[in-house]
Parts: C-alpha cells; sequence; structure tokens
C-alpha cells in the first residue's frame, strides 16, 4: 500500500498535540491554528478517504510493512471510513467553540487542555480504523485517559468526579482486556479478521461465552449504557464546556460502533443473536438486552426531565440515545442495524449541536440553569433557533435527521416484534418532545426581572467562534435528514454486508 | 471431591486470578477511602496481568529466544519455548495501568488540595454544605 | 389520468414558507412587512388556481422531490381532493391576512412580526398538507403546521396563553408521535409503500384486527380533527388572537387534521377495505358521539369563541360521518362540508374578532342589543350561522343535503336522526346570540360610542359571509372535483 493519506490522518493531530504542548506553553496565540489546520486537514481527508473506498473498495493498511496476524493493521471499510469522517468532522466543527471557552474557563492552562483534547481526537480516530483487539484496548484507554485529563482540570467538583469515572472506567477497560485474553486462550491470535477466520471452530464453548461477556460488559461500561450509566452525568456536569462539545458527541458513539464491529466481525451476529444463547433457557441475551435498552431509555429520559438545569438535562438525554443504537443492534435484523448506525451519525450531530448551543449559552450568561434561561429567544435569537431545530430533531420531527434513525428503529422493531422497544422509543420521542418544550418555554417567555415590556432585552449572543459552527451544524441536521436516503443507500447499505 | 481438588490444584494460575480480582474489586466498590479505591483497582488490573502472564507459560518452557545455532539449523521446537506475545501484550498494559495510576494520584491531589481529606464520605459532606 | 411534471405545487408551498425570511427582516417597517404577506398572499392563491384548469382536465400535478427512505420519497402530487382543500386555505388566508392587519393594529398588538412571519409558515405547511404525495410527506408537513401554530396559540404570552400553548402541545403533538407515527410504520411494514392510492394500499394486505386498530390510530392520532377525547385543545387555543383561532382553528388547523384523516381512509386503508372489515359504522358511531356532546356542551359555554369552537369540533366529525357511511353521496357531503363548514366557520370568528375589535366584548351575556350598533358585522353572523346550521340558501345546507341522502344510501337511519338532532342543536347554540344582539334590551349606558369594526376587519367578513351564499348558488368548482373523485375511488357518484 503506497498511499499513505491514511496515516497522515492519525498523524496530523497527535504531532499537532506534541506542538501545541511546546509552542502553546510559550504563547497562547499559536494554539488556535494548531488545533484548527491538522483537525480540519484531517477531516478533509478522511472524508476524501471515504469516497475513494466508497469508490474503489476498502482496504487495509499495514503499519510499517509488518504483514498481519503479526504486525498492526488499520482496516479502511465504509463503516470505519464514515466513522473517522464522523469523528474528525465533529471534533473539528467542536474545536471552534471550545476554543473561546476554553480561553475562558481554564485561563493559563489552554496548552495543556487543547494537549489532551488532540489526543482524544486520536485516540478516537485509532478506535475506528485498528483491526486488532489489543491495540482496541490501548486506544481505549488513551481516549479515557484523556478524558479522565481534561474533566479534572475543572474547578470544585470535577476532580471527584473524574477520580470515579477513573475507577469505573479502568474496571470497564479491564473487562473488555479480559475478554481478550480468554479470546487469545482459545485462538492464539488478536487480529479481527483472524479472529473471525478462527471463532467458528470454538464457538459454543463456555470460554467463549466468557469472553464475549467480558467484552460486552467493559463496553457498555464505556459507552454507558443503562445501568452501568451512572459515572457519565456526574463525569460530564461539571466537565469543561470545551470538553463536553467534542467528548459528549462522539465517545459513546464510537463505543457503540466497537460494539457493533466485534459482534459482526468477530464474534459472528449468527452467535450472538441465536435465541438460545442465554442463561436461562427461556430467556435468551437478546431478549434481555432488548429489554434492559427498553427500560434504559424511558427511565434515563424521565430522570432528564427531573433536571432544572439544561446541561445536566442534556447528560441524561446521551444515557437514553445510548439505549436507542444498542437496542436496534440487538434487535438483529438489517434494518435495526441500519437505524442504529444511522443514530450513530446522527445523535453524534444532534448532541453536537446541543452541547455546541450549552456552551454558548454558558459563554454568554454564566449559567445553564433553567432559571438563566428566561428570555433567551431575545437576548441569543441565533442560538436559540439552532437550538430549537436540534429540539424538533430530537423529537424525531420530520425532515430533520433524527426522524430517520428513528423511522429505521421502529420499523426494526416492528419486522423483529419486539413492540416493547417500539413503545419504548415512541415515549422516549415523547418524553424528549416534553423536555425541549420546557426549555423552550422558559426561554420563549419569561424576560429576566423587569418583565415583559417593550424591546428591552439586549442582545448577548456569544462570540462568532461559537454560533457560527452552531448553526451550520445545526443545518447539517437537515442537510442529513434531506440526505438520509442517499447515507443509507450508498454508505450504510454498502458497509453492512462489508462488517460481515 | 478428588476431581475438583484436581481441576482446581490444574489451574491454579486462574484461581489465584479470580481471587486477586474479587479482592481489588470489592477495594474499589466497597471501599470509602479514595486512595484504597485507587490500590484495588491497581490489584485489579495487576491480577489480569498475571492472567495473560500464566497463559504463557508451558511446562519446562525455555525463554523465547533463539541463540545463533538454533536460528542456523532450524530446530527450534516451538513447543519448548514459552509464547512471549502475552508478556509483549502485558508490557504495554503496564504502560497504560502505570498512565491511569499516575492521572489518578494527580487528581487525588488535586482533590486533597480542594477539600484536605481524601474520605469519600468526607468530600460529600463537604459539597453539600458549600 | 396522467401526472404532470410541474414545481407549481412546491412553489405554492414555499413562495409563504420563504416570504417569513423577509416578514422577519422587514420587523420595523410594518407597510413594507404586510406589503410581503398581501403579495404573497395573492401569489399563492394564483399559483393554486392555475392548477384548476389542468386537474378539471382529469390531470394531476406531481413531483419527487428526494428520497429519504428506500421506497419512500419526498413527494407533492396535486389530486382532485388536494386541490379542493388547497383552494379554500390559500383564498381564506388572503382575506384573514388582510383582516389580520386591521385587526392587530387596531389593538395595537406586540410582537407582530412574530406573528406574521409564524402565520406565513403555517399556511405553507397547511398547502404541502394539502399537496402532499404520500404518507411520509403529509406527516412532514401535518407536524411543521402543529409546531408554528405553537407561536400563534402563545401568542399573548400571559398564564393562561402558555397553560392553553402546553395543552395544545400535549393533544397534538402527543398523539402524532404516539399515534399516527407508529401507524404510519405499520403501514409501511406490511406493505412496503406509504403511496396514496385512491382506493387504498392496504387492500388484503393485513388482517381485520389490525385494520381496526390502525383506523383507531389515524383517527384519534390526527388530534387536529379533534374527535373526542382529543378535542380538548380546541377550546384552549381559543386564547390566541381571533384572526388566529379563525383562520387556524377554524379552517387550516382543524381541516388540516380532517384532511389527513379523510386521506388516509379514503387513500390507505382504502373505503372498500374497510367496508369489508365492517368498519365504517362503527366510525361513523364515534363521530356521531362527538357530533351530539359537542354540540350540548357549546350550549353551556357563554365564551362567544369558546361556544364556536365547540361548534367546530361537532361540525369537524360532519365531515368524518360522510367518508364513513363508505357511500357516494356521503362523501360528496363530507368533503363538500369541508369547503362550506370553512367559509360558515370562519364568517363567524371573523365577526366574534369584529366585535371584541370594537367593543372589548368577548361574552355573549354582554353582547346584548349589539346588533343595533353593529349592524353589517351581525348580518354576516347570522349568514354564517346559517350556513352551519344548514339552511338554504347558504352553502351549508348542500353539503348536509348531501350527507343526509348518504346515510339513506347506506341504510343508516339512525345516524340520518343524529345528524337532524344535531342540526337542531346548532340552531339553539346560535340563535339566540342573533337574538340577543338583536332584540334584547342593553344595558344603560353600556353601549356608548361602539360602533363597526374598521375596514380592514370588516371587508374580509363580508366577503366570507357572501362566498358562504355564493357557494349555494355556484358550488361548481368543488362539485366538478369531488365528483372526478368518486369513481377513482370505486363509487358510482
Amino acid at each position: 500500500m503506497t498511499n499513505n493519506l491514511p496515516l497522515y490522518i492519525l498523524a496530523a493531530p497527535l504531532l499537532a498535540a506534541f506542538a501545541v504542548s511546546v509552542f502553546g506553553r510559550l504563547n497562547s496565540r499559536v494554539i488556535a491554528p494548531l488545533v484548527l489546520l491538522p483537525l480540519g486537514g484531517s477531516a478533509f481527508a478522511s472524508f476524501f478517504l471515504l469516497l475513494q473506498v466508497l469508490q474503489s473498495g476498502s482496504f487495509r493498511y499495514v503499519v510499517g510493512n509488518w504483514e498481519a496476524p503479526y504486525g498492526i493493521e488499520l482496516l479502511f471499510d465504509p463503516l470505519s471510513c464514515l466513522m473517522l469522517f464522523l469523528v474528525t468532522g465533529v471534533s473539528f466543527i467542536a474545536s471552534f467553540s471550545a476554543l473561546p471557552s476554553t480561553f475562558r474557563e481554564l485561563p493559563g492552562r489552554e496548552s495543556l487542555f487543547f494537549t489532551l483534547y488532540l489526543i482524544m481526537v486520536v485516540g478516537l480516530c485509532g478506535l475506528v480504523i485498528t483491526a486488532d483487539a489489543f491495540n482496541l484496548y490501548v486506544l481505549l484507554e488513551i481516549t479515557s485517559i484523556s478524558t479522565y485529563g481534561m474533566i479534572a482540570m475543572g474547578k470544585g467538583r470535577p476532580p471527584l468526579a473524574s477520580f470515579n469515572y477513573i475507577i469505573l472506567g479502568s474496571v470497564g477497560a479491564c473487562f473488555y482486556l479480559l475478554g481478550v485474553g480468554y479470546l487469545y486462550i482459545l485462538t492464539g491470535t488478536l487480529n479481527m479478521a483472524d479472529l473471525a477466520r478462527l471463532v467458528p471452530e470454538i464457538a459454543g464453548t463456555a470460554a467463549y461465552a466468557t469472553a464475549f461477556g467480558f467484552v460486552l460488559v467493559g463496553l457498555w461500561i464505556k459507552m454507558a449504557f443503562f445501568p452501568l450509566h451512572n459515572w457519565l452525568p456526574r463525569a460530564y456536569w461539571h466537565a469543561p464546556a470545551g470538553m463536553t462539545v467534542m467528548v459528549a458527541p462522539l465517545m459513546t458513539k464510537v463505543s457503540v460502533y466497537l460494539m457493533v464491529r466485534l459482534i459482526y466481525a468477530v464474534f459472528q451476529p449468527d452467535w450472538v443473536f441465536q435465541p438460545d444463547f442465554g442463561l436461562m433457557t427461556q430467556l435468551s441475551v437478546r431478549e434481555v438486552v432488548l429489554w434492559i435498552a427498553s427500560i434504559g431509555i424511558v427511565v434515563a429520559s424521565i430522570v432528564a426531565y427531573s433536571q432544572r438545569d439544561l446541561r445536566r438535562m442534556l447528560v441524561y438525554l446521551i444515557v437514553a440515545e445510548v439505549g436507542y443504537m444498542v437496542g436496534g443492534v440487538w434487535l438483529a435484523n438489517d434494518l435495526g442495524l441500519t437505524g442504529a448506525l444511522l443514530h450513530i451519525v446522527n445523535d453524534a450531530l444532534m448532541t453536537l449541536c446541543l452541547f455546541l448551543a450549552c456552551s454558548a449559552i454558558w459563554y454568554a450568561v454564566g449559567s445553564t440553569s433553567f432559571d438563566s434561561l428566561q428570555g433567551l429567544y431575545r437576548r441569543m435569537p441565533l442560538t436559540m433557533a439552532a437550538f430549537t431545530l436540534t429540539g424538533f430533531s430530537m423529537m424525531g420531527v420530520p425532515p430533520t435527521c433524527g426522524f430517520f434513525s428513528k423511522w429505521y428503529l421502529i420499523l426494526g422493531g416492528l419486522d423483529a416484534g419486539h413492540y416493547q422497544f417500539v413503545g419504548a422509543l415512541v415515549a422516549s420521542s415523547l418524553i424528549n418532545a416534553i423536555l425541549f418544550f420546557r426549555v423552550f418555554e422558559i426561554a420563549y417567555f419569561k424576560a429576566p426581572e423587569e418583565g415583559e415590556d417593550g424591546p428591552g432585552l439586549p442582545r448577548q449572543e456569544a462570540p462568532m467562534m461559537m454560533t457560527v459552527p452552531l448553526v451550520l451544524a445545526a443545518a447539517l441536521l437537515l442537510v442529513a435528514g434531506f440526505g438520509a436516503g442517499t447515507l443509507v443507500s450508498r454508505v450504510i447499505g454498502v458497509a453492512i454486508p462489508e462488517l460481515m | 471431591m478428588d476431581g475438583l481438588m484436581q481441576e482446581l490444584v490444574a489451574r491454579y494460575n486462574y484461581w489465584i486470578y479470580v481471587i486477586l480480582m474479587m479482592i481489588g474489586f470489592y477495594a474499589m466498590i466497597g471501599k470509602r477511602n479514595l486512595v484504597k479505591k485507587l490500590l484495588g483497582m491497581n490489584i485489579f488490573q495487576t491480577a489480569i496481568i498475571l492472567f495473560f502472564v500464566s497463559i504463557g507459560v508451558k511446562n519446562q518452557g525455555s525463554i523465547p529466544i533463539l541463540s545463533k545455532k538454533q536460528a542456523l539449523e532450524g530446530v527450534a521446537d516451538v513447543a519448548q519455548v514459552i509464547n512471549p506475545l502475552p508478556h509483549v501484550l502485558m508490557l504495554t498494559a503496564i504502560v497504560v495501568g502505570v498512565s491511569v495510576t499516575g492521572v489518578a494520584l494527580a487528581v487525588l491531589q488535586r482533590i486533597y488540595k480542594e477539600y484536605g481529606t481524601l474520605e469519600e464520605d468526607e468530600i460529600l459532606e463537604k459539597i453539600s454544605k458549600r | 389520468m396522467v401526472t404532470i411534471f410541474s414545481y407549481v405545487p412546491l412553489a405554492a408551498i414555499l413562495v409563504s414558507m420563504l416570504a417569513s425570511i423577509p416578514i422577519l427582516a422587514l420587523g420595523n417597517r410594518p407597510n413594507l412587512r404586510e406589503g410581503v404577506t398581501l403579495t404573497v398572499a395573492a401569489v399563492k392563491v394564483l399559483l393554486i388556481a392555475s392548477l384548476l384548469p389542468g386537474v378539471l382536465a382529469g390531470n394531476s400535478y406531481g413531483l419527487t422531490l428526494v428520497q429519504v427512505v428506500p421506497g419512500v420519497s419526498l413527494a407533492l402530487k396535486v389530486d382532485a381532493f388536494g386541490l379542493i382543500f388547497g383552494l379554500i386555505a390559500s383564498f381564506l388566508w388572503a382575506w384573514t391576512s388582510v383582516y389580520s392587519i386591521g385587526y392587530m393594529r387596531a389593538l395595537n398588538e406586540h410582537d407582530q412580526t412574530r406573528y406574521f412571519a409564524s402565520f406565513a409558515v403555517a399556511i405553507g405547511a397547511t398547502i404541502g398538507v394539502a399537496f402532499a404525495g404520500n404518507l411520509l410527506t403529509l406527516y412532514l408537513f401535518y407536524e411543521v403546521l402543529s409546531l408554528s401554530t405553537y407561536p400563534l396559540v402563545t401568542h399573548e404570552q400571559t398564564g393562561e396563553a402558555r397553560a392553553s400553548g402546553r395543552k395544545y402541545l400535549t393533544f397534538i403533538l402527543g398523539t402524532s408521535i404516539g399515534l399516527v407515527l407508529p401507524a404510519m410504520l405499520i403501514v409501511f411494514s406490511s406493505t412496503g409503500s406509504l403511496e396514496f392510492v385512491a382506493g387504498g394500499i392496504l387492500g388484503g394486505k393485513v388482517a381485520p384486527d389490525l385494520l381496526a386498530v390502525l383506523l383507531c390510530l389515524f383517527v384519534f392520532g390526527f388530534a387536529k380533527a379533534a374527535v373526542m377525547p382529543f378535542h380538548g385543545w380546541l377550546p384552549a387555543a381559543m386564547v390566541a388572537p381571533t384572526p388566529v383561532s379563525s383562520f387556524l382553528h377554524g379552517v387550516a388547523v382543524v381541516k388540516a387534521g380532517v384532511f389527513s384523516i379523510l386521506r388516509v381512509v379514503l387513500f390507505i386503508l382504502g373505503p372498500g377495505t374497510l367496508s369489508d372489515a365492517g368498519l365504517g359504522t362503527p366510525l361513523a358511531y364515534v363521530a356521531g358521539f362527538t357530533i351530539i356532546t359537542a354540540s350540548l356542551v357549546a350550549l353551556t359555554q357563554d365564551s362567544l369563541k369558546r361556544r364556536l369552537a365547540y361548534s367546530t369540533i361537532g361540525q369537524l366529525s360532519y365531515m368524518i360521518i360522510g367518508v364513513a357511511l363508505l357511500s357516494p353521496s356521503g362523501t360528496l357531503g363530507g368533503i363538500l362540508h369541508i369547503a362550506m363548514h370553512a367559509f360558515g366557520k370562519i364568517t363567524l370568528f371573523l365577526c366574534a374578532g369584529a366585535i371584541y375589535v370594537a367593543s372589548g366584548k368577548k361574552y355573549i351575556s354582554q353582547m346584548n342589543g349589539l346588533g343595533r350598533r353593529m349592524p353589517i358585522t351581525f348580518a354576516a353572523f347570522l349568514l354564517g350561522a346559517m350556513s352551519i346550521i344548514g339552511l338554504p340558501p347558504l352553502g351549508g345546507f348542500l353539503s348536509k343535503w348531501y350527507l343526509v341522502i348518504g346515510t339513506l344510501e347506506a341504510g343508516q337511519i339512525g345516524l340520518m336522526v343524529l345528524l337532524l338532532i344535531s342540526s337542531l342543536l346548532n340552531a339553539a347554540y346560535f340563535l339566540p346570540i342573533i337574538y340577543r344582539a338583536w332584540f334584547a334590551e342593553p344595558e344603560e349606558g353600556a353601549e356608548e360610542g361602539i360602533q363597526e369594526a374598521p375596514l380592514l376587519c370588516l371587508i374580509p367578513l363580508c366577503l366570507t359571509a357572501l362566498g358562504s351564499f355564493g357557494l349555494f348558488l355556484w358550488p361548481q368548482p368543488f362539485m366538478d372535483l369531488i365528483r372526478m373523485l368518486l369513481p377513482q375511488l370505486g363509487m358510482g357518484g
């Protein structure tokens, strides 16, 4: 493979991370170009890579020419390239907003923050393209460690939240590693393609099921799947705003992608989803997971309703959305998987918009509690317009993209006969409608103190660096909505057969 | 009963790792002192590292380094050599573990500066009082 | 029947939706802003009217925008049924816009820019519902309509307005997401299509009990049609400014609900399929229950707008009964009633608004002798009321006539009696208002200085009242369109 483009996508932010840590400390003005240029470059490069892979087929990149299964392999198929584009694109857009908010929130420590930020992006990029089960563990920890660091940078409570996250995150990673250990004992290899080749011979042994269990639980902790989600709200409540705009949209989504990848490319869906795979004979694992996902969606939505702060509310919505995707995967049909993958893309965009808006509000107003949102439509019309559109997408109003992933997920649920999952999706849409209209109402009606007379409220939008990406991202929700058909038929439809 | 004893003895490495893991797990969940939690996490990680290392071992196996003579003659008997790959992997895992511990210790320092204690109950109490 | 590719339907929808941008931009130049509204209203009527000759010649106009899901596109299609609704809505919007300007300026309302912008989006969405080529497109515009009317319902920004807005959304969004969306997906997963095909697409594809479930989901799910028990939002939404109540809650929003139900019954579920499963009669009785109950409740309301709202709830179910009879004349009467009721009810609402602008009175008990001060308004009110009651020589007579014939065709004597009782009830809740206004003695000194509302308010309501009369004499365009539709639906006509 003479084409080294893939590696540059990873190398650019990695080198930038070192540059930021060295030069950013000397002069904080170089941080912005050092963050934006490599991320922008990577985003464009991964877009072209996606087009290239769609056109001429997927390929494997062998790092340093050490042939698999001994060497390290990177896999570029339509799905991983789509994810790569998503990761680089979202982190590129998010970094516009992260720059001003970090300069305000962590003065003097921007260079440290953006070093971690860039390393986190590299870790996420690595996660989506790696074809090696052990590298996956290492990259998982790289992303986690940079997240721990970024969370802990906040003042006050964050260190404690971060510490709890470290403990739970490490348990998750160790579980994953343990599962991989079992797989290694059984097969003697860690390369995913190699594993997939050898797995049929050992399927059905208890050790294999144990390996799968450990891997799955490990990933569930990382993706904050209900009821293993408790670390996420605490960690994200107090984290620096610049971190949440990038991590909230990507971390859980990438973990879901990893689950899909491991189930389809390693453990084989036929075995994972078989009806008699379970602890008790009446209840297959698939049924159990679907029930948990359904319950998790509803419970997390209800907990979101009990919050009195915008960011806290959004954080619980992330947990609810994870239930959508996990449930979609475990419906074990094409429609459900399509819905889950489409939702990975759509939800990443929606969460990006929500947290960009949240961050802009925090920057302009100084707080995101419901009381401080009053009269916001007049004060920050652009931000609120984008937020409103995103709210509609979360409710699943067409033609925003949120509608279309829900469409596939519900169809998949009907097809598989899992009506409780369909019910949970519908219920969650309804609760989302209540949640967002409550925010709209507060922002729309109540004017702070002076009352409602006159155009007394001054405009106080956040700086352009935060507002423009937000508006663009909100426009992307519509683009993704109208393009949902194309995305499904040209990319996801191609990616699913290649997964297996 | 005999069968069970044999099973225990034959796979004693597994049992040790399981016991170590449970100890670590208990410390992480049960202890209220943050340093003890961290220690529990380390024990947990070490258990897994031991587990990996132990699966590479072979009875009477030699170290996985070929002498020049063996290499030239091509007589290296794979069955007689310890599998080195798990060890290599664990080197990486140890590095990861150390980094996590480092970050965690740094975070603990910040917590201590902020609250003057490392007992979770006391910290939560102080938070609720603010 | 030929489908002609045309951008006109899209233009008709977008012209008012996009107009919201200049309206917002011209916020501090009211004359120019209202100029945009009126120009767009006129352009819209002309665009839609330009489709009439082609549709009367037996063609339809269509346009496929983008395929969003394999097998389902966002598509527009103008057939006879859609054109009826489109014509009514666009025509009445033009008059309501004129009226709105008079009303809002006379009362010196706040946030007029937001008001006109939301209104423009709402009418665009209404036309979208009318011209939708498949169920997904219809659902899309239906939701846009729900959301764009929220700022209008809560326009007053008082506590009551907010509570009403909440109720409005709970009913409308709750049912559309909770009931219609699953129903739509069930239809899609059992047929693989959401196309509107005259006579339905479900024939033989689903079991009768599932068909019954689907019918329930659709009829209750399109809660804008206010079939009981999902009617509560309509009286609550009366806190909105009167032009909103008159146009949206007399014509656009509620008719969009009925239109959607009719669209689904005739073009998705299929009259033949429903009649095979014996589901027409239960549906008719559900609607009949709503008619009688709403009319009885209307009797007890003192607030004029609330009485009109309950009257609307009752009248909407007439249209559903008409189609539920699954007979040619019934269907004819039901669809015709969309037009007739629209003209009648908008007149009544516009009168209520004119009374409020001129005298500040909202309650019927305060209106003693008001007719002598405002003779034109109350004359128009009388015409509107007669049309709703179903008296000749007004349009409402025709549609009710066909509905009654429809009950006879279907052999449903019970329903015929029900319709007649309801007409009596209609008379019972409208005529006292007229009586009070013309004949009751006003309280001493209460009527000082009250005169007719401004001309911009008065002219539209006179025109719609005369329109009601005109439709009695010349219902041809609507009748011809419906008569074209009936054979396609497998009804002899």
